[in-house]
């Protein structure tokens, strides 16, 4: 899923400071699941702005809502309810809720609360790890399902920089060499030989290096 | 400043405060219990939610404070290790806002009615009258 994290309030408040009635709308997808941008993290950043305002003698009117999802067009058109209510529109969605608001809302001012991080998923509770990179060209079959794009830090693809040590990065030591892990797994799996093959040069263009990225399922269009 | 008498909320677990509300309040006065902290009682302080901390501040509350099990005797196991994470989250919160975080606090104590359950309304109170109205009630006090 999409990991996201709360902006620091200050600079929430800072993107908000003209506006007189504000509406923080939440996401029940993605920013949910990782505690960033659900419900429950609307009333906590509607109560903040609130007091942040308060304290600098400027109170604001703040409401609460959320979305099914801020991804997709007939959700969005659901705001039509708030139509002219609000002077600012606080999006504690991935920063794809914004964009689609930004698209369809041509006179909403809307603003973003989180950082969107990356794909990831939650190893324990309360803690969440990249693992994918949405680069467009999956290789996950030829590494034993690890991915060396997202989570080596050199993103290489023909196998270990040589500056591991004791099986953790030389960029970051408290994150495992996700080639070692690579090694190790196909091994355990009896494919370590496919360590020996070479990665042809890569096409970074589906990894958005040839801009933005679209995906057309005919048998879904109407 | 000095006819300052500070607004105090207290989210207490239902088995920390039983009884200390247990007579209305007569044995806490009794005991020395300041008359401006009110308490809130609680099936258990890992109901309390971040938003409802914030929101006794958003009503007037000069200081909050939370009252729970100690950390290895809770009686809903994690219910007061709960709260106290909430607790550090407002704290970074009011942090975020340039409040001073000491305005909010967690005391994990042994349930019923101790002098400690006094003192730790006491401390909340000399504390919060040493730093002054909270600056989210600057303009109205």
């Amino acid at each position: 899923m999409i990991i996201a994290e709360r902006k620091p309030v200050a600079e929430i408040l800072d993107m908000v400071r003209d506006a007189k009635k504000i509406l923080v709308l939440g996401c029940r997808g993605c920013v949910t699941v990782c505690s960033a941008g659900g419900e429950r993290e609307v009333e906590i950043l509607a109560s903040l702005i609130r007091l942040g305002r308060k304290k600098e003698g400027n109170p604001v009117e703040v409401a609460g809502a959320t979305l099914v999802r801020q991804c997709d067009k007939e959700y969005i058109n659901s705001m039509d309810q708030w139509e002219g209510q609000y002077d600012a529109v606080v999006s504690m969605a991935c920063g794809v809720g914004v964009n689609f608001i930004a698209n369809l809302r041509s006179s909403t001012r809307v603003f973003p609360a989180v950082n969107t991080s990356f794909f990831g998923g939650s190893v324990v509770q309360g803690e969440w790890t990249e693992q994918c990179a949405g680069c467009g060209d999956c290789i996950l079959h030829l590494t034993g399902g690890l991915c060396p794009v997202a989570r080596c830090a050199k993103s290489l693809l023909n196998g270990p920089c040589g500056g591991s040590q004791d099986g953790k990065c030389e960029i970051n030591p408290q994150v495992a060499c996700v080639w070692q892990l690579i090694h190790d797994r196909l091994e355990s799996l009896d494919s370590k030989e496919q360590m020996l093959r070479v990665a042809p040069i890569r096409d970074w263009r589906p990894a958005g290096h040839g801009g933005p990225r679209k995906v057309v399922r005919n048998d879904l269009t109407v | 400043m000095s006819d300052f008498n500070p607004n105090i909320r207290a989210f207490c677990c239902h088995y920390t405060s039983q009884q200390a509300s247990s007579d209305h309040g007569e044995g806490l006065k009794q005991a020395g219990f300041p008359g401006n902290v009110v308490l809130d009682r609680l099936t258990c302080t890992g109901k309390l939610q971040v938003s409802t901390l914030l929101a006794a501040f958003e009503q007037g509350a000069d200081a909050v404070y939370v009252v729970g099990c100690p950390p290895d005797g809770c009686h809903n196991v994690k219910g007061s290790q709960r709260a106290a994470k909430r607790v550090g989250a407002v704290k970074k919160a009011l942090a975020e806002l340039a409040v001073e975080p000491e305005r909010v606090r967690m005391y994990h104590l042994e349930r019923g009615l101790h002098p400690e359950f006094v003192a730790a309304a006491r401390e909340m109170d000399t504390m919060t009258r040493a730093l002054g109205p909270c600056p989210f009630n600057g303009e109205s006090r």
